[in-house]
Protein backbone atom coordinates (compact mmCIF):
# COMPACT_ATOMS: atom_id res chain seq x y z
CA UNK A 1 0.00 0.00 0.00
CA UNK A 2 1.28 3.72 -0.59
CA UNK A 3 2.76 5.33 1.85
CA UNK A 4 2.83 9.29 2.20
CA UNK A 5 4.96 11.16 4.40
CA UNK A 6 4.55 14.26 5.16
CA UNK A 7 7.35 16.62 5.35
CA UNK A 8 8.27 20.03 5.36
CA UNK A 9 4.85 20.66 4.20
CA UNK A 10 5.52 18.76 0.82
CA UNK A 11 4.04 15.45 0.08
CA UNK A 12 6.07 13.02 -0.86
CA UNK A 13 4.95 9.54 -2.60
CA UNK A 14 6.20 5.57 -3.18
CA UNK A 15 5.26 3.42 -5.14
CA UNK A 16 3.04 0.84 -4.33
CA UNK A 17 4.28 -2.63 -5.66
CA UNK A 18 6.42 -5.15 -4.17
CA UNK A 19 10.57 -5.02 -4.37
CA UNK A 20 11.54 -8.41 -5.12
CA UNK A 21 14.85 -8.22 -3.30
CA UNK A 22 16.51 -6.84 -0.75
CA UNK A 23 18.67 -3.68 -0.91
CA UNK A 24 19.88 -3.61 2.22
CA UNK A 25 23.94 -2.62 2.08
CA UNK A 26 25.09 -4.38 4.77
CA UNK A 27 23.43 -7.64 4.35
CA UNK A 28 24.74 -7.13 1.02
CA UNK A 29 28.69 -6.89 2.26
CA UNK A 30 28.44 -9.93 4.86
CA UNK A 31 27.55 -11.84 1.89
CA UNK A 32 30.12 -9.91 -0.23
CA UNK A 33 32.49 -10.44 2.42
CA UNK A 34 32.40 -14.17 2.36
CA UNK A 35 32.69 -14.51 -1.78
CA UNK A 36 36.07 -15.92 -2.93
CA UNK A 37 38.36 -13.90 -4.35
CA UNK A 38 40.80 -16.58 -5.26
CA UNK A 39 42.09 -16.68 -8.81
CA UNK A 40 41.47 -19.96 -9.48
CA UNK A 41 40.41 -22.02 -12.23
CA UNK A 42 36.42 -21.47 -12.76
CA UNK A 43 35.79 -23.45 -16.11
CA UNK A 44 32.37 -25.29 -15.35
CA UNK A 45 29.62 -26.77 -17.99
CA UNK A 46 26.50 -25.12 -18.66
CA UNK A 47 24.11 -28.21 -16.84
CA UNK A 48 26.14 -27.91 -13.53
CA UNK A 49 25.97 -24.20 -13.67
CA UNK A 50 22.35 -23.94 -13.76
CA UNK A 51 22.07 -27.31 -11.03
CA UNK A 52 24.32 -25.52 -8.46
CA UNK A 53 24.07 -21.63 -8.95
CA UNK A 54 20.20 -21.65 -9.03
CA UNK A 55 17.60 -22.17 -6.82
CA UNK A 56 13.67 -22.71 -7.36
CA UNK A 57 12.61 -18.95 -5.88
CA UNK A 58 16.34 -17.17 -6.80
CA UNK A 59 16.07 -13.50 -8.49
CA UNK A 60 17.90 -13.66 -11.41
CA UNK A 61 19.01 -11.16 -14.16
CA UNK A 62 20.95 -11.96 -17.85
CA UNK A 63 23.33 -9.94 -19.16
CA UNK A 64 23.37 -8.28 -22.58
CA UNK A 65 20.30 -6.69 -24.93
CA UNK A 66 17.73 -9.48 -25.21
CA UNK A 67 19.15 -10.54 -28.12
CA UNK A 68 22.01 -9.62 -28.45
CA UNK A 69 24.93 -10.64 -26.93
CA UNK A 70 22.92 -12.94 -24.39
CA UNK A 71 23.97 -15.98 -22.83
CA UNK A 72 21.28 -18.50 -24.54
CA UNK A 73 22.59 -21.86 -23.53
CA UNK A 74 22.06 -20.77 -19.82
CA UNK A 75 18.28 -19.65 -20.83
CA UNK A 76 17.76 -22.70 -22.24
CA UNK A 77 19.02 -24.77 -19.63
CA UNK A 78 17.54 -23.16 -17.13
CA UNK A 79 14.01 -24.03 -19.29
CA UNK A 80 15.71 -27.54 -19.48
CA UNK A 81 16.45 -28.34 -15.69
CA UNK A 82 12.61 -26.70 -15.05
CA UNK A 83 13.53 -24.39 -12.87
CA UNK A 84 10.27 -22.61 -11.35
CA UNK A 85 9.54 -19.55 -9.11
CA UNK A 86 12.44 -17.56 -10.27
CA UNK A 87 12.31 -13.33 -9.49
CA UNK A 88 13.40 -11.78 -12.84
CA UNK A 89 14.73 -8.51 -14.19
CA UNK A 90 13.06 -7.81 -17.43
CA UNK A 91 15.64 -5.19 -18.23
CA UNK A 92 16.22 -5.03 -21.73
CA UNK A 93 14.53 -8.59 -22.22
CA UNK A 94 13.62 -9.88 -25.16
CA UNK A 95 14.58 -13.64 -26.93
CA UNK A 96 15.41 -14.04 -23.46
CA UNK A 97 12.43 -13.38 -21.50
CA UNK A 98 10.47 -14.96 -24.19
CA UNK A 99 12.28 -18.90 -23.74
CA UNK A 100 12.35 -18.32 -19.89
CA UNK A 101 8.05 -17.38 -20.84
CA UNK A 102 8.12 -20.35 -22.27
CA UNK A 103 9.15 -22.39 -19.60
CA UNK A 104 7.44 -20.34 -17.00
CA UNK A 105 10.16 -20.35 -14.66
CA UNK A 106 9.62 -17.09 -13.06
CA UNK A 107 6.54 -15.80 -11.04
CA UNK A 108 7.52 -11.85 -10.11
CA UNK A 109 9.02 -9.63 -12.50
CA UNK A 110 10.63 -6.18 -12.42
CA UNK A 111 9.57 -4.96 -15.92
CA UNK A 112 11.33 -2.19 -18.05
CA UNK A 113 10.57 -3.55 -21.32
CA UNK A 114 9.05 -7.18 -21.03
CA UNK A 115 6.68 -9.57 -23.96
CA UNK A 116 8.21 -7.76 -27.32
CA UNK A 117 11.01 -8.23 -29.24
CA UNK A 118 11.67 -4.86 -30.76
CA UNK A 119 11.06 -4.44 -34.46
CA UNK A 120 10.09 -8.18 -34.77
CA UNK A 121 6.90 -7.69 -33.15
CA UNK A 122 5.37 -9.28 -29.79
CA UNK A 123 5.72 -12.18 -28.34
CA UNK A 124 2.07 -13.99 -28.00
CA UNK A 125 3.54 -16.16 -25.44
CA UNK A 126 5.00 -14.24 -23.07
CA UNK A 127 1.90 -12.13 -23.26
CA UNK A 128 -0.25 -14.87 -22.51
CA UNK A 129 1.74 -15.50 -19.54
CA UNK A 130 2.02 -12.02 -18.40
CA UNK A 131 -2.09 -11.43 -19.02
CA UNK A 132 -2.37 -14.65 -16.93
CA UNK A 133 -1.98 -13.02 -13.96
CA UNK A 134 0.18 -15.58 -13.08
CA UNK A 135 3.07 -13.47 -12.87
CA UNK A 136 3.67 -10.54 -10.40
CA UNK A 137 4.75 -6.99 -12.00
CA UNK A 138 6.57 -4.29 -10.60
CA UNK A 139 7.21 -1.77 -12.83
CA UNK A 140 10.18 0.43 -13.52
CA UNK A 141 11.98 1.54 -16.70
CA UNK A 142 15.61 0.81 -18.35
CA UNK A 143 17.17 3.73 -16.57
CA UNK A 144 15.87 2.71 -13.05
CA UNK A 145 16.67 -0.86 -13.60
CA UNK A 146 20.74 0.12 -15.03
CA UNK A 147 20.79 2.74 -11.87
CA UNK A 148 18.97 0.06 -9.37
CA UNK A 149 21.92 -1.96 -10.66
CA UNK A 150 24.21 0.89 -10.48
CA UNK A 151 23.16 0.99 -6.88
CA UNK A 152 24.57 -2.54 -5.70
CA UNK A 153 27.78 -1.95 -7.62
CA UNK A 154 28.45 0.99 -5.41
CA UNK A 155 27.71 -1.03 -2.48
CA UNK A 156 24.77 1.26 -1.91
CA UNK A 157 20.92 0.74 -0.60
CA UNK A 158 19.25 3.34 -3.15
CA UNK A 159 20.10 5.56 -6.12
CA UNK A 160 18.46 8.83 -6.74
CA UNK A 161 17.28 10.16 -10.08
CA UNK A 162 14.83 12.36 -12.01
CA UNK A 163 12.86 10.33 -13.97
CA UNK A 164 9.68 8.53 -13.69
CA UNK A 165 8.33 11.22 -11.36
CA UNK A 166 4.47 11.99 -11.60
CA UNK A 167 3.88 8.76 -13.53
CA UNK A 168 1.50 5.69 -13.39
CA UNK A 169 5.15 3.76 -14.02
CA UNK A 170 6.03 5.65 -10.20
CA UNK A 171 2.47 4.66 -8.92
CA UNK A 172 3.10 0.72 -9.45
CA UNK A 173 6.72 0.51 -9.02
CA UNK A 174 8.95 0.46 -5.63
CA UNK A 175 10.40 3.16 -5.60
CA UNK A 176 9.41 6.56 -3.07
CA UNK A 177 10.51 10.49 -3.58
CA UNK A 178 12.74 12.44 -1.60
CA UNK A 179 13.98 15.71 -1.32
CA UNK A 180 17.97 16.38 -2.01
CA UNK A 181 19.41 17.20 1.61
CA UNK A 182 21.71 20.33 -0.17
CA UNK A 183 18.89 21.93 -2.59
CA UNK A 184 15.50 20.63 -1.89
CA UNK A 185 15.34 19.26 -5.10
CA UNK A 186 13.00 15.96 -5.82
CA UNK A 187 13.87 12.47 -6.55
CA UNK A 188 12.95 9.52 -7.15
CA UNK A 189 14.82 6.65 -5.26
CA UNK A 190 15.28 3.48 -6.35
CA UNK A 191 15.83 0.55 -3.96
CA UNK A 192 19.38 -1.15 -4.93
CA UNK A 193 19.15 -4.65 -6.69
CA UNK A 194 21.31 -7.23 -6.00
CA UNK A 195 20.45 -10.33 -8.14
CA UNK A 196 20.82 -13.56 -6.54
CA UNK A 197 22.42 -14.80 -10.07
CA UNK A 198 23.07 -13.29 -13.02
CA UNK A 199 24.74 -15.06 -16.72
CA UNK A 200 26.65 -13.06 -19.11
CA UNK A 201 28.14 -13.66 -22.26
CA UNK A 202 31.32 -12.14 -23.09
CA UNK A 203 33.74 -12.56 -26.31
CA UNK A 204 36.63 -13.54 -24.26
CA UNK A 205 37.38 -14.69 -20.59
CA UNK A 206 40.50 -16.12 -19.36
CA UNK A 207 39.89 -19.19 -17.11
CA UNK A 208 39.27 -17.07 -13.88
CA UNK A 209 36.97 -15.20 -15.33
CA UNK A 210 38.48 -11.99 -16.28
CA UNK A 211 36.70 -11.08 -19.52
CA UNK A 212 36.78 -8.62 -22.38
CA UNK A 213 33.38 -7.36 -24.27
CA UNK A 214 32.96 -5.81 -26.97
CA UNK A 215 30.22 -3.22 -28.27
CA UNK A 216 27.70 -2.15 -26.46
CA UNK A 217 27.76 -3.24 -22.70
CA UNK A 218 24.14 -2.05 -21.65
CA UNK A 219 24.33 -2.66 -17.54
CA UNK A 220 26.76 -5.63 -17.79
CA UNK A 221 29.73 -4.16 -15.43
CA UNK A 222 27.57 -3.21 -12.48
CA UNK A 223 25.80 -6.71 -13.07
CA UNK A 224 28.71 -8.47 -12.64
CA UNK A 225 29.32 -6.32 -9.51
CA UNK A 226 25.86 -6.05 -8.30
CA UNK A 227 24.95 -10.00 -8.56
CA UNK A 228 25.63 -12.40 -5.59
CA UNK A 229 26.47 -15.42 -8.36
CA UNK A 230 28.11 -14.68 -11.66
CA UNK A 231 28.29 -17.02 -14.67
CA UNK A 232 30.56 -15.92 -17.32
CA UNK A 233 29.70 -17.49 -21.42
CA UNK A 234 32.30 -16.50 -23.44
CA UNK A 235 32.85 -17.03 -27.41
CA UNK A 236 36.62 -17.71 -26.70
CA UNK A 237 38.93 -18.81 -23.44
CA UNK A 238 41.78 -16.86 -23.60
CA UNK A 239 45.42 -17.23 -21.90
CA UNK A 240 45.57 -15.05 -18.64
CA UNK A 241 48.40 -13.28 -20.42
CA UNK A 242 46.12 -12.08 -22.87
CA UNK A 243 44.53 -10.25 -20.27
CA UNK A 244 47.80 -9.00 -18.50
CA UNK A 245 49.15 -7.83 -21.71
CA UNK A 246 46.21 -5.12 -22.56
CA UNK A 247 45.36 -4.55 -18.39
CA UNK A 248 42.89 -1.42 -19.72
CA UNK A 249 40.81 -3.67 -21.75
CA UNK A 250 39.86 -6.10 -19.09
CA UNK A 251 36.01 -5.28 -18.45
CA UNK A 252 34.99 -7.59 -15.30
CA UNK A 253 37.83 -8.75 -13.42
CA UNK A 254 37.74 -12.39 -12.04
CA UNK A 255 36.37 -11.63 -8.17
CA UNK A 256 33.13 -10.84 -9.62
CA UNK A 257 32.84 -13.86 -11.27
CA UNK A 258 31.86 -17.76 -10.05
CA UNK A 259 32.13 -19.92 -13.02
CA UNK A 260 33.15 -19.54 -16.28
CA UNK A 261 32.70 -21.78 -20.14
CA UNK A 262 33.88 -21.44 -22.92
CA UNK A 263 30.68 -21.43 -25.52
CA UNK A 264 31.05 -20.41 -29.08
CA UNK A 265 28.38 -19.02 -30.96
CA UNK A 266 26.62 -18.37 -27.10
CA UNK A 267 24.41 -15.72 -28.16
CA UNK A 268 22.74 -17.54 -30.97
CA UNK A 269 19.92 -17.22 -32.12
CA UNK A 270 20.86 -12.88 -30.78
CA UNK A 271 23.66 -10.95 -32.44
CA UNK A 272 26.99 -10.80 -31.33
CA UNK A 273 28.99 -7.99 -32.28
CA UNK A 274 31.50 -8.56 -34.43
CA UNK A 275 31.43 -11.85 -34.62
CA UNK A 276 27.51 -13.16 -35.91
CA UNK A 277 24.02 -11.34 -36.86
CA UNK A 278 21.23 -12.42 -35.30
CA UNK A 279 19.09 -15.85 -37.08
CA UNK A 280 15.86 -13.62 -38.04
CA UNK A 281 14.15 -16.52 -39.70
CA UNK A 282 14.62 -18.65 -36.55
CA UNK A 283 13.45 -15.51 -34.22
CA UNK A 284 10.41 -15.41 -36.68
CA UNK A 285 9.59 -18.96 -36.37
CA UNK A 286 9.62 -18.64 -32.55
CA UNK A 287 6.99 -15.92 -33.15
CA UNK A 288 5.11 -17.95 -35.34
CA UNK A 289 5.50 -21.12 -33.18
CA UNK A 290 3.93 -19.64 -30.23
CA UNK A 291 0.39 -17.99 -31.85
CA UNK A 292 -0.63 -21.96 -30.73
CA UNK A 293 0.33 -23.14 -27.34
CA UNK A 294 0.32 -26.88 -29.17
CA UNK A 295 2.94 -25.36 -31.78
CA UNK A 296 4.91 -23.87 -29.11
CA UNK A 297 4.60 -27.37 -27.23
CA UNK A 298 6.04 -28.97 -30.01
CA UNK A 299 8.44 -26.83 -30.88
CA UNK A 300 10.20 -26.67 -26.93
CA UNK A 301 9.98 -30.32 -27.18
CA UNK A 302 12.50 -30.51 -29.98
CA UNK A 303 14.33 -27.15 -29.33
CA UNK A 304 14.95 -27.20 -25.77
CA UNK A 305 13.66 -30.21 -23.79
CA UNK A 306 14.66 -32.65 -26.37
CA UNK A 307 17.83 -31.74 -26.79
CA UNK A 308 20.60 -32.48 -24.74
CA UNK A 309 22.76 -28.80 -24.54
CA UNK A 310 23.05 -25.80 -27.04
CA UNK A 311 25.27 -27.43 -29.18
CA UNK A 312 23.02 -30.06 -30.29
CA UNK A 313 20.05 -26.57 -30.28
CA UNK A 314 22.62 -25.07 -32.32
CA UNK A 315 23.24 -28.10 -34.93
CA UNK A 316 19.56 -28.68 -35.01
CA UNK A 317 18.96 -25.09 -36.23
CA UNK A 318 21.81 -24.86 -39.19
CA UNK A 319 24.91 -25.98 -37.03
CA UNK A 320 28.31 -24.45 -38.78
CA UNK A 321 27.04 -23.99 -42.25
CA UNK A 322 24.12 -21.35 -40.58
CA UNK A 323 26.79 -19.60 -38.41
CA UNK A 324 28.86 -18.76 -41.12
CA UNK A 325 25.92 -17.25 -42.66
CA UNK A 326 25.27 -15.18 -39.98
CA UNK A 327 29.27 -14.30 -39.57
CA UNK A 328 29.09 -12.82 -43.08
CA UNK A 329 25.84 -10.54 -42.30
CA UNK A 330 27.28 -9.46 -39.38
CA UNK A 331 30.97 -8.53 -40.95
CA UNK A 332 28.71 -7.48 -44.28
CA UNK A 333 30.50 -9.36 -46.64
CA UNK A 334 27.99 -11.26 -47.77
CA UNK A 335 27.50 -9.33 -51.00
CA UNK A 336 24.70 -7.56 -49.78
CA UNK B 1 5.20 16.65 -56.01
CA UNK B 2 5.23 13.15 -56.21
CA UNK B 3 3.01 11.32 -54.58
CA UNK B 4 3.72 9.75 -50.68
CA UNK B 5 2.47 7.60 -48.11
CA UNK B 6 1.10 9.28 -44.41
CA UNK B 7 4.95 7.26 -43.30
CA UNK B 8 7.14 8.90 -45.43
CA UNK B 9 5.15 12.34 -44.98
CA UNK B 10 5.44 12.03 -40.85
CA UNK B 11 9.12 10.86 -41.49
CA UNK B 12 10.34 14.12 -43.32
CA UNK B 13 8.98 16.30 -41.56
CA UNK B 14 10.27 15.03 -38.09
CA UNK B 15 13.64 15.25 -40.05
CA UNK B 16 13.20 18.54 -40.54
CA UNK B 17 13.17 18.97 -36.43
CA UNK B 18 16.46 18.08 -35.77
CA UNK B 19 18.72 20.38 -36.59
CA UNK B 20 22.40 19.48 -36.87
CA UNK B 21 24.82 19.42 -34.12
CA UNK B 22 22.13 18.23 -32.18
CA UNK B 23 21.69 14.81 -29.92
CA UNK B 24 18.75 12.60 -30.24
CA UNK B 25 18.41 9.10 -28.54
CA UNK B 26 16.03 6.91 -31.25
CA UNK B 27 14.76 3.59 -31.44
CA UNK B 28 14.53 1.45 -34.32
CA UNK B 29 11.87 2.11 -36.70
CA UNK B 30 10.39 5.62 -38.06
CA UNK B 31 12.38 7.45 -35.40
CA UNK B 32 15.83 6.10 -36.67
CA UNK B 33 14.79 7.03 -40.57
CA UNK B 34 14.16 10.50 -39.51
CA UNK B 35 17.45 10.81 -37.92
CA UNK B 36 19.21 9.17 -40.98
CA UNK B 37 16.98 11.66 -43.19
CA UNK B 38 17.87 14.53 -41.71
CA UNK B 39 21.72 13.44 -41.52
CA UNK B 40 21.98 13.04 -45.31
CA UNK B 41 19.74 16.22 -45.86
CA UNK B 42 20.94 18.79 -43.65
CA UNK B 43 22.32 17.79 -40.40
CA UNK B 44 25.19 16.15 -41.04
CA UNK B 45 26.58 15.93 -37.39
CA UNK B 46 23.34 14.97 -35.68
CA UNK B 47 24.96 12.65 -33.24
CA UNK B 48 22.19 9.54 -33.32
CA UNK B 49 22.30 7.98 -29.63
CA UNK B 50 20.88 4.22 -28.68
CA UNK B 51 20.15 3.71 -25.30
CA UNK B 52 21.99 0.39 -25.34
CA UNK B 53 25.12 2.31 -25.76
CA UNK B 54 25.30 3.12 -29.38
CA UNK B 55 26.90 6.51 -29.96
CA UNK B 56 27.57 8.49 -33.41
CA UNK B 57 27.54 5.24 -35.62
CA UNK B 58 27.22 5.37 -39.15
CA UNK B 59 24.33 3.29 -39.55
CA UNK B 60 25.07 0.91 -42.88
CA UNK B 61 21.51 -0.08 -42.49
CA UNK B 62 18.49 0.15 -40.23
CA UNK B 63 18.79 -1.37 -36.80
CA UNK B 64 16.23 -4.14 -35.77
CA UNK B 65 17.19 -3.46 -31.99
CA UNK B 66 18.88 -0.66 -30.42
CA UNK B 67 21.83 -3.05 -29.11
CA UNK B 68 22.26 -4.51 -32.32
CA UNK B 69 25.25 -4.34 -34.43
CA UNK B 70 24.48 -1.77 -36.73
CA UNK B 71 24.02 0.60 -33.84
CA UNK B 72 27.69 0.68 -33.05
CA UNK B 73 28.86 0.64 -36.52
CA UNK B 74 31.67 2.82 -37.69
CA UNK B 75 30.43 4.13 -33.96
CA UNK B 76 32.46 7.43 -32.11
CA UNK B 77 31.62 5.65 -28.92
CA UNK B 78 30.30 1.94 -27.74
CA UNK B 79 28.85 3.05 -24.37
CA UNK B 80 26.22 1.53 -21.93
CA UNK B 81 22.69 2.14 -20.96
CA UNK B 82 23.97 4.09 -17.75
CA UNK B 83 25.95 5.85 -20.03
CA UNK B 84 23.34 7.16 -22.16
CA UNK B 85 20.60 7.79 -19.59
CA UNK B 86 23.12 10.03 -17.53
CA UNK B 87 24.03 11.89 -20.45
CA UNK B 88 20.38 12.28 -20.80
CA UNK B 89 20.01 13.41 -17.42
CA UNK B 90 23.04 15.37 -17.43
CA UNK B 91 21.13 17.77 -19.81
CA UNK B 92 23.21 17.11 -23.01
CA UNK B 93 20.09 15.31 -25.58
CA UNK B 94 18.17 17.31 -27.07
CA UNK B 95 15.76 15.28 -28.98
CA UNK B 96 14.11 11.73 -28.54
CA UNK B 97 10.84 10.14 -30.04
CA UNK B 98 8.79 8.16 -28.06
CA UNK B 99 5.86 5.79 -29.64
CA UNK B 100 2.72 4.28 -27.63
CA UNK B 101 -0.57 3.44 -27.73
CA UNK B 102 -2.90 6.26 -26.48
CA UNK B 103 -1.71 9.61 -25.68
CA UNK B 104 -3.45 12.66 -23.64
CA UNK B 105 -3.98 16.20 -24.78
CA UNK B 106 -1.12 16.85 -22.32
CA UNK B 107 1.34 14.78 -24.29
CA UNK B 108 1.55 11.79 -21.55
CA UNK B 109 1.88 8.36 -23.29
CA UNK B 110 0.83 4.78 -22.47
CA UNK B 111 2.84 1.55 -23.65
CA UNK B 112 2.38 -0.75 -20.98
CA UNK B 113 -1.11 -2.12 -20.84
CA UNK B 114 -4.90 -2.04 -21.36
CA UNK B 115 -7.29 -2.57 -18.92
CA UNK B 116 -7.77 -1.27 -14.84
CA UNK B 117 -6.19 -4.04 -12.77
CA UNK B 118 -2.40 -3.74 -13.11
CA UNK B 119 -1.74 -6.74 -11.76
CA UNK B 120 -4.12 -8.71 -14.63
CA UNK B 121 -3.75 -6.16 -17.24
CA UNK B 122 -6.10 -7.04 -20.31
CA UNK B 123 -3.87 -6.26 -22.71
CA UNK B 124 -0.67 -5.83 -21.81
CA UNK B 125 2.47 -3.98 -23.58
CA UNK B 126 6.17 -3.87 -23.67
CA UNK B 127 5.92 -1.13 -20.53
CA UNK B 128 8.40 1.66 -20.71
CA UNK B 129 11.87 0.37 -21.61
CA UNK B 130 13.32 3.34 -21.79
CA UNK B 131 10.23 5.65 -22.81
CA UNK B 132 10.15 7.14 -19.42
CA UNK B 133 13.41 7.84 -18.73
CA UNK B 134 13.77 9.49 -22.03
CA UNK B 135 10.52 11.27 -21.92
CA UNK B 136 11.94 12.63 -18.06
CA UNK B 137 15.12 13.89 -19.13
CA UNK B 138 16.03 14.52 -22.99
CA UNK B 139 15.06 18.77 -23.41
CA UNK B 140 12.08 18.05 -26.41
CA UNK B 141 10.28 14.73 -26.86
CA UNK B 142 8.11 14.25 -30.25
CA UNK B 143 6.12 11.15 -31.39
CA UNK B 144 5.37 9.82 -35.09
CA UNK B 145 2.15 8.23 -34.94
CA UNK B 146 -1.13 7.78 -37.08
CA UNK B 147 -4.01 9.55 -35.39
CA UNK B 148 -7.57 8.22 -33.92
CA UNK B 149 -9.98 8.86 -31.72
CA UNK B 150 -9.17 5.80 -30.02
CA UNK B 151 -5.24 6.65 -29.38
CA UNK B 152 -5.66 9.98 -28.69
CA UNK B 153 -8.15 9.81 -25.64
CA UNK B 154 -8.40 12.32 -22.77
CA UNK B 155 -8.22 8.88 -20.71
CA UNK B 156 -5.48 6.82 -21.06
CA UNK B 157 -5.13 3.59 -19.33
CA UNK B 158 -1.93 4.32 -18.13
CA UNK B 159 0.79 6.84 -18.03
CA UNK B 160 4.04 5.34 -18.37
CA UNK B 161 5.71 8.29 -19.69
CA UNK B 162 5.58 11.65 -19.04
CA UNK B 163 4.08 14.38 -21.00
CA UNK B 164 3.13 17.51 -19.03
CA UNK B 165 1.19 15.47 -16.57
CA UNK B 166 -1.62 17.55 -15.81
CA UNK B 167 -0.94 20.41 -17.52
CA UNK B 168 0.40 23.96 -16.27
CA UNK B 169 3.52 23.33 -14.10
CA UNK B 170 2.44 20.04 -13.29
CA UNK B 171 5.47 18.25 -14.59
CA UNK B 172 8.15 20.84 -13.04
CA UNK B 173 6.60 20.31 -10.02
CA UNK B 174 6.30 16.67 -9.61
CA UNK B 175 10.12 16.67 -9.73
CA UNK B 176 10.81 16.55 -13.47
CA UNK B 177 13.69 18.74 -15.10
CA UNK B 178 12.92 21.89 -15.80
CA UNK B 179 12.30 23.02 -19.34
CA UNK B 180 11.64 19.55 -20.73
CA UNK B 181 8.59 18.06 -22.24
CA UNK B 182 6.54 16.98 -25.31
CA UNK B 183 7.69 19.10 -28.43
CA UNK B 184 5.72 18.10 -31.43
CA UNK B 185 3.48 15.18 -32.10
CA UNK B 186 3.53 14.30 -35.88
CA UNK B 187 0.55 12.30 -36.80
CA UNK B 188 -0.78 11.65 -40.61
CA UNK B 189 -3.39 14.50 -40.67
CA UNK B 190 -1.41 17.35 -38.40
CA UNK B 191 1.53 19.03 -36.54
CA UNK B 192 1.06 19.30 -32.99
CA UNK B 193 2.66 21.43 -30.44
CA UNK B 194 1.78 22.38 -26.92
CA UNK B 195 0.04 25.51 -25.30
CA UNK B 196 2.73 27.93 -23.35
CA UNK B 197 0.84 28.29 -20.73
CA UNK B 198 -1.92 25.45 -20.33
CA UNK B 199 0.33 22.69 -21.85
CA UNK B 200 -2.44 21.43 -23.43
CA UNK B 201 -2.12 20.14 -27.35
CA UNK B 202 -2.69 22.56 -29.87
CA UNK B 203 -2.86 22.09 -33.85
CA UNK B 204 -0.07 24.09 -35.88
CA UNK B 205 -0.38 23.00 -38.68
CA UNK B 206 -2.44 20.52 -41.23
CA UNK B 207 -1.06 18.01 -43.43
CA UNK B 208 -2.10 18.16 -47.67
CA UNK B 209 -5.67 15.98 -48.07
CA UNK B 210 -6.99 17.06 -44.57
CA UNK B 211 -9.28 19.54 -43.52
CA UNK B 212 -9.75 21.09 -39.90
CA UNK B 213 -12.90 18.87 -39.17
CA UNK B 214 -11.08 15.08 -39.70
CA UNK B 215 -8.31 16.53 -37.02
CA UNK B 216 -10.85 17.01 -34.70
CA UNK B 217 -12.98 13.55 -35.35
CA UNK B 218 -10.10 11.68 -35.06
CA UNK B 219 -8.73 13.14 -31.59
CA UNK B 220 -10.56 12.19 -27.99
CA UNK B 221 -10.26 15.51 -26.50
CA UNK B 222 -11.14 19.44 -28.05
CA UNK B 223 -7.67 20.24 -29.60
CA UNK B 224 -6.44 24.17 -29.57
CA UNK B 225 -5.46 26.03 -32.46
CA UNK B 226 -2.35 27.96 -33.73
CA UNK B 227 -3.53 31.69 -34.75
CA UNK B 228 -2.51 30.93 -37.67
CA UNK B 229 -2.92 27.18 -38.77
CA UNK B 230 -0.65 26.89 -42.29
CA UNK B 231 -0.68 23.87 -44.15
CA UNK B 232 2.17 21.52 -43.29
CA UNK B 233 4.63 22.03 -46.08
CA UNK B 234 4.47 18.31 -47.94
CA UNK B 235 8.30 16.21 -48.78
CA UNK B 236 9.98 17.46 -51.10
CA UNK B 237 11.32 15.32 -53.92
CA UNK B 238 15.04 15.70 -52.47
CA UNK B 239 13.31 14.42 -49.34
CA UNK B 240 11.63 11.82 -50.51
CA UNK B 241 14.15 10.56 -53.05
CA UNK B 242 16.66 10.17 -49.76
CA UNK B 243 14.18 8.47 -48.02
CA UNK B 244 13.56 5.83 -50.20
CA UNK B 245 16.24 5.38 -51.94
CA UNK B 246 19.56 5.64 -49.06
CA UNK B 247 17.70 5.29 -45.71
CA UNK B 248 14.83 2.35 -45.99
CA UNK B 249 15.84 1.31 -49.89
CA UNK B 250 13.75 -2.22 -48.78
CA UNK B 251 10.49 -0.18 -47.76
CA UNK B 252 10.81 -1.87 -44.40
CA UNK B 253 9.47 1.38 -42.38
CA UNK B 254 7.77 3.54 -45.50
CA UNK B 255 6.30 0.25 -46.52
CA UNK B 256 4.30 -0.28 -43.29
Amino acid sequence: MSVELQEKGRELKSGINEIFTDPDADRARAFFRNKSRALKPKLSTVEEVVKTMIRDGDYIAIGGFGANRIPTAIVHEIVRQRKKNLGFAGHTSTHDFQVLSAGECFNRCDIAYIIGLEARGLSPNARRYIESGKVKLTEWTNATLSWRIKAAAMGLSFMPARNILGTDTFKYSGAKEIECPFTGQKYAAFPALYPDFAAIHVHECDIYGNCHLYGSSVSDQDLAKASKRVVITAERIIPNDEIRRNPEATFIPFWCVDAVIEMPYGSYPGNMPYEYFSDEEHLKEWLRVEKDPDDLKRFLDRQIYGTKNFYEYLELNGGIEKMKKLRAIELLTNGK
Amino acid sequence: MSDYNPMELMICVAARNLEDGATVVVGTGAPCAASMLAQKLHSPNLCIMFEAGGIAPILPAMPISVGDSRTIHRAIMASSMPEIMETCQRGMVDYTFLGGAQIDMYGNINSTMIGSDHAKPKVRFPGSGGANDLASLCWRTMMMTVQDAKRFTANIDFMTSPGYLKGGNSRYEAGLPKGTGPYRIITNMAIMGFDDETKWMKVLSINPGYARQDVQDNCGFELLWADAIGETEPPTDDELRILREEVDPHRYIIGR
